[in-house]
């Protein structure tokens, strides 16, 4: 028997909200369009920021996000947590968390199904977990640990992964279904994530979707991927943020939307940046969708 | 070791077999996946250190960086989630890496970059007006006995080698064939607004300032200064740091 879990209980005044981000598309945003922004204000839905960059004392950064969070809504997305690492989180990186969240109060808060550092080491990578009561149990304890600091509800966002562990004993949908029973946090569906996820371990991405809650879902992530090979000569596709979303990953995101409803969307993009009115075209195509969807789910 | 233990032990060490217990479900050798993992921590870490040091790039080409740049990854993986400031203890590296030491500026050169980023990242303060400064240096019986506070993006590199000189060569500001990187400068890193600068000082004002930096009065920094140097233009200095808005506050 797994121990018991007791879920935390949402704090007083903390927003019960999956998230208040609009329905609509957003980008990530890039020091290298910060100025284009100000100078244009575009009509996008959101912004969102990786906290870790955004973990400093001032200058540029904070200059033009200042800005920018007084027109737009904001989703602080963290890649450092290490929510499922083995060894305890760490307390001074929650604590330069809370004080971002604090100055900027973002509409959404998100981080990983994964871990990227032991004890102090720090690896930068998005790195797998086990599919075990084991782990199962201290993904748990650090979520309920980093909503009771943050005193908020934060999103999870499900991994793109390369390998898969014989000790696993659950699917990556129970698995991720059962952390949002035990800890109430909603999840942050990577659209991009399943595709290569199912692509890498031959399952299909529909069920993958099918199974997740719907009513969980309070943000989407589309980018796009790169494909190498495995050793057997098979597809293995590495989710490098680095070019346009595929159009298998299209298909599936008008699936997922049709499936869970809608849900505002981020297009990803961190390596080989295109300009800016690339990247806000390509959010267009989400934001159509989106409409779309909206337009039929109110008509049904 | 603990199952992430062996994971990050095989991450950061290539000649080591990925750990046990991974799966494919083709039952593709996982080494091939494993690798992935592999990879992004390498060229990760690695970009983030030719994103803070691209002149240090420049100067010993990409190919030999990258190598250097892996091999510190391997050393000193960081111990911090903020990437930014990853490779405050390259320079030293460099200094102890054999194969640079054909180039013994690198080092250096490595140095005023990191400056440079913690410049640009450094927290937001208010400079004393040009006005209130003026009105303090007229107070001349308390003027020796003052301290003064620099904005926290202000620092000081002093050099052996022409570090200003071979940055600024490689921002197409000035051409690398009339410089020689046997001449010693000395670095002052502003952040004026947003914008970083590097300026070179002359070695009086350059001692001058790292007086200043370490608590001495500008009394005694003067007085020192004035000693060892013949040439020291305070006007020049002083002229200097209250134009780039480095000076927060002058108190006793």
């Amino acid at each position: 028997m797994m121990p018991l879990h007791t879920p935390v209980s949402p704090p007083r005044g903390a927003s019960t909200q999956t998230t208040t981000l609009p329905l609509r598309a957003g980008v990530g945003l890039k020091p290298e369009h910060f100025r284009q922004i100000v100078e244009t204000w575009p009509d996008l839905g959101f912004f969102e920021i990786h906290a870790e960059n955004y973990m400093v004392g001032g200058g540029t950064f904070h200059h033009y996000l200042t800005r920018i969070r007084e027109r737009y809504p904001l989703s602080i997305h963290g890649v450092g947590l290490s929510i499922g690492a083995e060894t305890a989180l760490d307390l001074t990186h929650l604590k330069q968390l809370s004080a971002l969240i604090e100055r900027y109060a973002p509409q959404s808060f998100s981080e990983h199904l994964a871990w990227s550092s032991h004890g102090e080491v720090f690896l930068n990578d998005l790195l797998p977990v086990p599919y075990t009561a084991q782990t199962l149990q201290r993904v748990c304890e650090h979520i309920d640990q980093v909503q009771s600091h943050l005193k908020r509800r934060m999103l999870l966002e499900n991994p793109a992964t390369y390998i898969e562990f014989s000790a696993s004993s659950m699917t990556e949908t129970e698995f991720i279904n059962e952390i949002l029973r035990r800890t109430g946090c909603g999840l942050l569906l990577d659209v991009n994530n399943v595709y290569i996820s199912c692509i890498n371990h031959h399952r299909d991405a529909h069920d993958y979707i099918r199974a997740l809650p719907p009513q969980a879902v309070g943000e989407i992530h589309l980018a796009g991927f790169a494909q190498e090979q495995d050793a057997n000569g098979d597809p293995l596709l590495i989710d490098s943020h680095g070019t346009p979303v595929a159009q298998a990953v299209w298909q599936l995101y008008a699936f997922a939307l049709k499936q869970i409803g809608t849900a505002p969307t981020l297009l990803e993009r961190d390596n080989d940046i295109p300009t800016f009115d690339v990247l806000f075209a390509e959010s267009q195509l989400a934001e159509r969708l989106l409409q779309v969807h909206s337009v039929q789910a109110s008509k049904a | 070791m603990s199952s992430q233990q062996k994971f990050v032990a095989a991450l950061l060490n290539a000649e080591l077999p990925p750990p046990a217990g991974l799966l494919t479900w083709n039952g593709s050798d996982p080494a091939a996946r494993f690798a992935v993992y592999r990879n992004n921590v390498q060229v990760s870490l690695v970009n983030a250190l030719a994103d803070t040091f691209p002149v240090t790039q420049a100067l010993v080409g990409e190919a030999f960086f990258r190598a250097m740049a892996q091999l510190y990854v391997k050393a000193e993986p960081p111990r911090s989630r903020v990437l930014a400031f990853y490779g405050v203890s390259f320079a030293r590296f460099i200094e102890q890496f054999p194969p640079a030491a054909t180039v013994p500026y690198l080092a250096d050169v490595a140095r005023l970059e990191m400056q440079r980023v913690h410049a640009y990242h450094a927290t937001d303060a208010l400079a004393l007006s040009a006005d209130s400064i003026a009105q303090v240096l007229t107070d001349g019986e308390n003027l020796p006995r003052l301290q003064i506070q620099f904005h926290p993006a202000l620092s000081l590199l002093k050099s052996p080698y022409a570090v200003v000189s071979l940055w600024a060569a490689h921002q197409g500001i000035a051409d690398i064939s009339t410089i020689d990187p046997y001449t010693p400068e000395t670095a002052l890193v502003i952040r004026p607004q947003l914008e970083v600068e590097a300026i070179r000082l002359h070695a009086s004002a350059g001692d001058f300032v790292a007086q200043l930096l370490q608590g001495a009065t500008l009394g005694m920094a003067m007085e020192q200064t004035s000693r060892d140097h013949q040439d020291f233009d305070l006007t020049a200095i002083l002229g200097l740091l209250i134009r780039s808005q480095t000076i927060l506050s002058m108190h006793l």
